[in-house]
């Protein structure tokens, strides 16, 4: 019963939340220009995504006419207005059910390192001594592969599919996330309110749940920006070395894969997925910049 | 100091041990896929057990480790299934390709990279260091696929200055080279600048550099003499740290212009499914990721006094 009390208590206190709190972003971000860009191109993407069965023009796996130049009218009625690739799939369509595929397994894959990473940091963090110590090794034994080389020996092994993508993806980046919350979590612990949480007999899950971690936000949302960022670049990557997901289903790091021998005579097929992922990892890098203006101010 | 490089160095070997012992339970515990994978799908049972006989691989686990670890640490890789020639035959002139790439990106990168950084992070704010952190978000965000892509629209299509692939067929020339270089270049860059920014635009703000100037010190004297010697210290960690990018990175380059060096045999190891090879590849990289940490922190606490003598 105390719990509930305490709950309602710390809401009317804190009346600024949902919708309020998201303007207030928004009105901080107009001082940073670069994070509006950002914050622009993130969302032009993820409207795309969401909206992409209305605004897509053709099916994104039907084959309709090979080799078409941007613009080039369908015979059988509407216009391909970023061509189609070498087996005929309207490459616009194809970008824009992409946007599904990359910002579905992006953000997972991020959100799930991040449960791993958070969980990790708080305890070696929290708990230091032996854990701490052995948790460092593993995470360092981790963080001494080239990424590039663990994504490709766990995909090769295990077989490519987006699953194994998002695994490969939470135990390569799960270490780095682990190292930045533990460095936090040990600045945190000796505040005083997690003093007087611990003199209150709080357990030490609620403790670090709900003393630490709110307030190492701000540097870890910035992070998470910056990491969606290159778990895109990586999920592209393995898409463009024939490790992404399977066909035929559109994904952009594979479109640039398939028709990349073609790209000196039908340049449009590779160059228009190549500019729609680095928008989409410009967006978040300019996003996380324009956040760390904002953090540095107040 | 002793004391520290023999302590990191321990450290080291615990680490390449340990990922020894990963890469071999991940690929070799597993002995019927091994002989599969070793003589081809179209082997038969017997040609396997016979095969796997004479090889010792029905040893128990832990023996064939330590033999295993004993041939690798001697230079004894095994047998290419691709190449049918040892792994270390096609390894090291790879290994040396790569390393060719890799100097002439760091003969760039290290001068373009501190000097862009010091320029913006002298004067934080200013109209340049906008432009320049703006140029460097730009750049890290193109991915290095994306951006071999443009560059060969660029320069192989439109302007026809630079040959399209990079396998030197007809012994070295210097023009392949150029796109590879130039694509790591383009991707690297812009880290190394906002570190070395962030560096300076710390130091500009200390005491004794607010004191220089306040005695009337000539602008260019304080930064030369008395702020950069600080600022230095931290782009060197992250330079030798993008050791480790710039392995993943030349996976990415050397296989779009079919340059025939380290990554790109990984690469084709992995696909192919060459175990022997991907081992040592892997243990390769893995390294030289953990040499260039220990340096890096020798050298961090060689260039850093205040580390030094505490």
């Amino acid at each position: 019963m105390s719990e509930a009390t305490l709950n309602t208590a710390t809401e009317a206190k804190n009346p600024v939340s949902g919708l309020r709190r998201i303007i207030m972003m928004i009105g901080l971000m107009r001082e940073s220009p670069a994070g509006m860009v950002g914050a622009f191109l993130v969302s032009f993407w993820v409207l795309v995504a969401i909206f992409a069965p209305l605004i897509s023009p053709f099916e994104p796996n039907a084959t309709l006419v090979p080799f078409m130049k941007p613009g080039a009218v369908n015979p059988d009625g509407g216009t391909f207005w970023l061509g189609t690739d070498h087996i005929g799939r309207d490459i616009l369509s194809r970008i824009i059910w992409g946007s599904r595929t990359v910002l579905f397994y992006a953000p997972l894959a991020t959100f799930c390192a991040y449960v791993l990473g958070i969980v990790m940091g708080l305890v070696a963090g929290y708990y230091r001594g032996w854990i701490d110590d052995v948790l460092s090794r593993i995470g360092d034994m981790i963080l001494s592969f080239p990424v590039l080389v663990l994504y490709i020996i766990i995909i090769s092994t295990v077989g490519a599919s987006g699953l194994n993508i998002v695994i490969a993806i939470v135990f390569a980046s799960g270490p780095g996330i682990m190292r930045i919350v533990r460095g936090l979590v040990l600045d945190l612990r000796n505040r005083d309110y997690v003093a007087a949480a611990q003199t209150r007999g709080e357990s030490a899950w609620r403790i670090m749940l709900v003393e630490i971690l709110p307030n190492a936000r701000g540097p870890l949302i910035v992070d998470a920006c910056l990491r969606m960022g290159y778990v895109i670049i990586n999920i592209g990557v393995l898409g463009f070395l024939g490790l992404g997901l399977p066909p035929p289903d559109p994904d952009w790091g594979g479109m640039i894969n398939e028709t990349r021998q073609m790209a000196l005579i039908f340049p449009h097929m590779t160059v228009i997925p190549c500019i729609a992922i680095s928008t989409l990892i410009l967006g978040f890098n300019l996003l996380a910049d324009g956040m760390r203006d904002i953090s540095l101010r107040d | 100091m002793a004391i520290l490089i023999t302590k990191r160095l321990l450290m080291m070997l615990l680490t390449m041990f340990a990922v020894s012992l990963i890469l071999f339970l991940l690929l070799e515990i597993d002995v019927d896929t091994i002989a599969i994978k070793v003589l081809g799908q179209f082997s038969t049972e017997e040609q396997r057990y016979l095969w796997l006989e004479r090889n010792g691989y029905y040893e128990p686990v832990y023996k064939r480790y330590i033999i295993w670890l004993g041939n690798f640490i001697t230079g004894d890789f095994g047998t290419s299934t691709i190449y049918k020639i040892p792994v270390a035959e096609v390894l090291w002139p790879r290994l040396w390709n790569t390393t060719i790439l890799a100097f002439w990106v760091f003969v760039f990168l290290v001068p373009v990279s501190l000097v862009l950084g010091i320029l913006s992070g002298m004067r934080e704010g200013s109209k340049l260091d906008r432009t320049i952190s703006v140029v460097s978000i730009l750049t890290t965000s193109v991915p290095e696929f994306a951006s071999t892509v443009f560059f060969s629209g660029l320069f192989v299509f439109s302007l026809q200055w630079l040959p399209g692939t990079s396998s030197m067929f007809e012994g070295f020339d210097w023009k392949q080279l150029v796109l590879p270089v130039l694509v790591l270049l383009v991707y690297d860059f812009g880290y190394v600048t906002r570190m070395t920014r962030a560096s300076m635009a710390e130091v500009m703000t200390t005491h004794y550099v607010r004191t220089a100037v306040l005695k009337g010190l000539p602008y260019k004297r304080v930064i030369l003499k008395h702020a950069l010697r600080n600022a230095l210290i931290a782009p060197f960690t992250v330079l030798m740290l993008q050791i480790n990018w710039l392995l993943s990175g030349v996976i990415v380059v050397e296989f779009f212009y079919a340059y025939k060096g380290f990554g790109a045999l990984l690469l084709e190891a992995a696909l192919r499914q060459d175990i022997y090879m991907i081992e040592a590849c892997t243990m390769v990289a893995v390294f030289v990721v953990v040499m260039t940490q220990v340096f890096s922190d020798i050298a961090y606490t060689l260039l850093n006094p205040r580390i030094r003598f505490s």
